[in-house]
């Protein structure tokens, strides 16, 4: 779609959006601190430690990282040990998300539950990311039949909700973590190839590219050295936002009954387990739910704040 | 323009054709033999049957085609409104669906309803509100709206309205009543979208000179709002219609499965668990069709209701 007159309204827009010029002692200032190699990333990062609600999101991310690899730093019990005397316990000081139909305590299998699916997470990312990322690097750089190939592909798959693709390919791959974890990275392919692409073509015509080529520099080595390091901004962006989509998508496929089969403790597994308890034990489904979505919230709450500091 | 317009239609029917391609080729390159599958989910063991009617059965589903043959029956079926048959039902898959699919297009209507008078109002109270710690909230809402996972939102409400307060039934669909919570459970996804995009448009739009001009002959801020500022910033959030209608189909699957609705949502559920490919392609192609045919047309609609965008430039 060409837009006749947005020409000029982008370029006020862009004008008015640019903060007024800092007096003389300032900019030196600034200068002074954005020096030397990682002047940039220092700044960045105590822009960043200035914002708390960052910080505790990135706290909790970090939580649930760290106790998906060593569940047993944050809880005494095993997963699949069942307590006879203690089933449905309310949450309490002993078990801190109550207990379940058989005894089981529910936190302990919350985090060992967290394993799987931030492994699944971190499959799916690595998949949309290696791909998207080739196949955007190869659209955006070769240009020409090649981009639009890729282009009509990515269109394709964006013509399919994500979810229904990912249920197509589970239902012809099989149920378990890994087959999810598949279906979902595959189904963020697209938005990797388009934002990567995007970056490439706008970093591509810059004058420091031509300046690199001019120099002798090998397509290959400007790519790598010059192009990609100046274009990975809004693709990191990306992931963090689609880590939380990921996870959502996960979960719902494991709550729909297409995770890795019982006793095994997926998120979504754990919380379509509790569902029949709703009447009488709450917390069997609504405190894996709130443990889920507060990480999906802390993840878009990075994502906005990385977003608003790149610009 | 005609030129454009024809362009644009053959365009969609390339995506369609070409999602049907990739839909067919995860769906059927498969290894598995669905047929065994039915024989073994109903306690039959393939290999106890003679020879020749496990082969019956495999023709009766045109299994026993070479897959390029498949394929292209398929698609003339598509194509003719065949959607093929169901493996585990044994019905015409037009049938199965057919016979579901009202159930989803009233929930999906009346979550896009409320999705999208929510959605706009709360774009608009964001923009119009100046407190400023009431304008951060509004305009953070969305955000947690769109972040909260359906399988949540749904067991909370089915849990404080159904079980609490015991104010709606907490499954099945008869009357309004048990419309309230799936709608609620959708739109809540879908107007945060639209409301985030719709803000967006709207910071945008408020910036334009004609904005200054309409408050400077003495509108009111409301009404200037209103009438240049709704109406402009509508534009661009047009253009997400089809991924809030594509957001739509895929929440109820989730959904219908929660509050155990019978609808295509459910279906697609039922269908993925017990390997119904006809099914699941079918109700595959059914989305990207919607998702195509509504971005056509809004891409074939907005230069009526934007004459400043014109694909002259395009097609000549």
């Amino acid at each position: 779609m060409t837009v006749d007159i947005s020409g000029a309204s982008d370029e006020s827009a862009v004008l008015s959006a640019l903060p007024p010029l800092p007096p003389p002692d300032e900019v030196t200032a600034t200068r002074h601190i954005e020096s030397g190699r990682y002047g940039n990333l220092r700044a960045a990062l105590a822009q960043l430690a200035r914002k708390p609600v960052f910080i505790i999101a990135l706290l909790y991310v970090l939580f649930v990282i760290v106790s998906a690899i060593f569940p047993s730093w944050f809880s005494t019990g095993q997963p699949y040990a069942t307590f006879p005397s203690d089933v449905m316990q309310s949450p309490s000081l002993h078990h801190l998300f109550g207990t379940d139909n058989i005894g089981r305590d529910l936190w302990t299998r919350v985090l060992y539950g967290s394993a799987l699916t931030i492994k699944a997470t971190l499959l799916a990312i690595a998949i949309g990311l290696v791909a998207g990322l080739s196949f955007g690097i190869v659209s955006g750089f070769y240009g020409g039949w090649v981009d639009a190939v890729i282009m009509r592909i990515v269109d394709t798959l964006l013509a399919i909700p994500a979810l229904l693709f990912a249920l197509a390919i589970i239902t012809s791959v099989g149920y378990g973590t890994i087959p999810v974890a598949l279906a979902v990275g595959l189904g963020v392919i697209p938005g990797f190839a388009r934002t990567t692409r995007a970056e490439v073509l706008r970093v591509k015509t810059q004058p420091f590219i031509e300046a690199a080529r001019a120099s002798g520099a090998s397509w290959m080595r400007v790519l790598l050295r010059h192009i990609l390091p100046n274009s990975w901004g809004p693709v990191v962006v990306l992931a963090v936002l689609d880590a939380g989509v990921v996870i959502i998508a996960i979960a719902s496929l494991s709550f729909l009954g297409f995770g890795a089969p019982p006793p095994a403790s997926e998120w979504g597994t754990l919380i379509s387990a509790g569902r029949d308890y709703l009447v009488t034990s709450w917390w069997l489904s609504l405190l894996p739910g709130l443990f889920v979505a507060l990480l999906v919230l802390s993840l878009n709450h990075i994502s906005k704040t990385l977003q608003e500091l790149e610009r | 323009m005609t030129r454009y317009v024809i362009g644009r239609i053959l365009q969609a029917i390339a995506v369609l054709w070409a999602a049907y391609t990739v839909a067919f080729a995860v769906l059927y390159l498969l290894p598995s033999n669905p047929v065994e599958l039915q024989l073994a989910a109903a306690g039959v063991d393939p290999g106890s049957l003679p020879p020749g009617q496990l082969h019956a059965e495999e023709a009766k589903f045109g299994l026993d085609q070479p897959l390029i043959v498949q394929y292209f029956d398929h698609l003339g079926g598509f194509l003719h409104g065949n959607l093929g048959t169901s493996i585990t039902q044994d019905i015409p898959v037009s049938q199965v669906i057919g016979g579901r699919i009202g159930s989803t297009l009233l929930l999906s209507l009346c979550a896009g309803v409320v999705a999208l008078i929510a959605g706009t109002t709360l774009a608009y109270l964001a923009t119009y509100v100046r407190v400023k710690p009431v304008r951060l909230f509004l305009s953070r809402v969305p955000a947690i709206g769109a972040s909260l996972p359906q399988f949540l939102t749904g067991l909370f409400l089915i849990q404080f309205l159904s079980f609490k307060l015991d104010w709606l039934p907490a499954s099945g669909q008869q009357g309004w009543q048990s419309l309230v919570m799936p709608t609620i459970t959708i739109a809540l996804v879908t107007g945060s979208v639209l409301a985030q995009v719709l803000m967006r448009s709207f910071d945008e739009v408020m910036r334009q000179p004609y904005i200054m001009t309409a408050r400077a002959k003495g509108l009111s801020r409301a009404a200037v709002q209103l009438k240049h500022g709704l109406r402009n910033a509508a534009l661009p959030a047009m253009t997400i219609l089809g991924v809030i209608a594509g957001l739509t189909v895929t929440s109820s699957v989730v959904v219908e499965t929660e509050f155990t609705r019978q609808g295509v949502g459910s279906l697609t559920q039922q269908a993925v668990s017990t390997q119904d490919i006809p099914v699941v392609l079918a109700i595959v192609m059914l989305a990207a069709t919607l998702f195509v045919t509504i971005n056509l047309i809004v891409d074939l609609l907005y230069p009526i209701l934007d004459p400043r965008i014109s694909h002259y430039a395009k097609a000549a």
